[in-house]
């Protein structure tokens, strides 16, 4: 029902299954769309995979002893296969870990170099770093410091810089939100509009699902492992079932 | 006052030796977190590549240095790929026995391969000496502190300034943010294991060197007075493997010259280095120069 139109979405998820280790599987035949230039929300309880599923995307799943046991990803039409993270980086995507997973010993601006070791050309790079301390201000006051030191705002803020430094197609986000006060929670919200605003195309995995769902086009629900519902983000805001489960109107 | 600054040039000559066997620690330990005992071996075998390249086959001792140097960081390389690689996510400790066992399986090779004794490293500065005032400059301790100091100018640029460099460094810290961010892990541990063993050539020529040039297959066990040095100057520090590495050869050779607790029997000197190493890090955990571990509360 999502981006049925002639584009070639920048990401494709055709029945996906994952497993960890022998017989844990985690997600079984997910099928999302992520059209190009939008902002498309991923919501569910903790444990439905959600984590999984932007592992699974961005390579990361060997890491847990994970692997894909069914279905495919397309980026941009094209398979992604067994590609590992470098590859998946450098065709143009990138991640905000969950837990914002910064380098705490390395200053922030080179937290942002290592979000660029993809990017051969030097001048390029500090045009992206300027860029970067434009929009977060903040970053380029502490360029210097231990980013270990910074708040827990600032650490998430250095996490997206960290990840547009690759200047990705795609760029997905898993709990941006998660431990921060709700106006700093607003200035990250504002930040994800305007980067796709950029051209950006966004995926968000959110437990926030008021905030994620004000700032995106499209919206899945993920439950135990399938998409239990998709469509546009002001559906699923009106649906009583979201409203019930997910936006604390029960 | 001459026979200090004699102790002096030959304490921090003898550091810079410990210096160079820790740097080779730490460019591993940087990257991976994981402490390479191999080390020792690596000094070992580049110390009679040398031999053999430059001394027996007659090539000019530069170019068998800088052969032997690429020569050991293929070898290194090649044991990162055979038996580290399939122990990445696998406990630290494991990684550091595997490494235990190459130390002992080069040392044994070194035996096999090289059987006749009282092998001899010719290097071009001999046993030369210079005469300053009434100290003596032994060249081969001048050798051996320019090229510590090479070396580790070059450390500092390549871990601060190269993107490889850099990558290595966010993969020793957090090994899946690091791939999320295209960084290659198994290349960060391979380079880490080849600049390792690249380095130890030259730390065993300065180590043959001071000795009179007599080869042995025990040089690798200098590794073990090494480990004080990089302890002492923090694990993770190419700047605190040599400080570390020249306190240490300072306080060895201090002892040696000046302490006189006869009580305690000879070779007092030999235990110094651990009694310092354990009185830094009674003070400083992590050593002198070694990352803190940045933790906000």
């Amino acid at each position: 029902m999502v981006g049925d139109g002639p584009a070639t979405p920048v990401l494709e998820v055709r029945g996906l299954s994952v497993r960890y280790g022998p017989a844990l599987t985690v997600l079984h035949g997910v099928d999302i769309e992520v059209p190009a230039g939008s902002v498309v929300a991923l919501l569910g309880p903790n444990g439905a995979g959600k984590t999984t599923l932007l592992r699974a995307l961005t390579g990361l799943l060997p890491f847990h002893h994970g692997r894909v046991i069914g279905g495919e990803v397309l980026l941009e039409g094209k398979p992604v296969g067994r590609a590992n993270a470098t590859t998946l980086v450098r065709r143009g995507m990138a991640q905000v870990m969950e837990g914002r997973r910064i380098f705490a010993e390395l200053t922030v601006e080179e937290n942002l170099r290592a979000g660029a070791v993809t990017v051969r050309d030097r001048r390029r790079v500090a045009e992206v770093t300027g860029e970067i301390f434009a929009a977060f201000p903040q970053l380029a006051h502490r360029r210097g410091y231990q980013a270990g030191y910074l708040s827990g705002g600032e650490q998430q803020m250095l996490a997206i810089g960290r990840a547009l430094m690759s200047s990705p197609k795609l760029l997905l986000l898993d709990e941006p939100s998660l431990g921060l006060a709700p106006r700093i929670t607003e200035q990250i919200a504002e930040r994800i509009v305007a980067v796709g605003a950029a051209g950006t195309t966004v995926l968000l995995v959110e437990q926030n699902a008021a905030m994620a769902l004000a700032i995106s086009e499209f919206a899945y629900v993920l439950q135990a492992g399938r998409v239990a519902m998709g469509g546009p983000a002001a559906v699923l805001r009106d649906d009583p079932d979201v409203q019930k489960l997910y936006l604390g109107d029960g | 006052m001459d026979k200090f600054l004699q102790l002096l040039l030959s304490g921090v000559a003898l550091g810079g030796i410990y210096a160079l066997v820790a740097l080779g620690f730490v460019v591993i330990y940087k990257a991976s977190g994981a402490f390479n005992f191999a080390q020792g071996g690596f000094v070992t075998l580049g110390a009679y590549l040398v031999y053999q390249f430059g001394t027996d086959w007659g090539l000019p001792f530069w170019l068998a240095l800088v052969l032997a140097m690429i020569a050991m960081a293929a070898v290194g390389m090649f044991l990162e790929r055979l038996v580290i690689r399939p122990m990445v996510g696998k406990p630290t400790f494991t990684v550091v026995l595997i490494t235990l066992g190459l130390l002992l399986i080069i040392e044994q090779v070194v035996r096999s391969v090289w059987t006749s004794p009282g092998l001899v490293l010719e290097v071009p500065w001999g046993n030369g000496r210079s005469q300053i005032g009434d100290v003596v400059l032994r060249h081969a301790d001048l050798w051996t502190m320019v090229s510590g100091a090479v070396l580790l100018l070059a450390f500092f640029v390549f871990f601060r300034y190269s993107r490889t460099g850099l990558g290595m460094r966010a993969t020793a810290l957090d090994q899946e943010a690091a791939a999320a961010q295209g960084i290659s892990v198994a290349r960060s541990f391979a380079v880490s294991w080849a600049v390792a063993a690249a380095v130890a050539p030259v730390a065993g020529v300065m180590l043959v060197s001071r000795g009179g040039g007599a080869l042995s297959p025990a040089i690798g066990f200098v590794a073990l007075a090494a480990f004080p040095a990089m302890i002492l100057g923090g694990l993770d520090s190419a700047g605190g493997a040599v400080l570390g590495g020249v306190l240490i050869g300072l306080a060895e050779i201090m002892s040696q010259g000046y302490l006189d607790i006869s009580w305690l029997g000879s070779n007092v000197e030999v235990v110094v280095p651990y009694v310092l190493m354990v009185l830094v890090l009674l003070w400083r955990p992590e050593g002198l120069l070694g990352t803190r571990r940045v933790e906000r509360v």
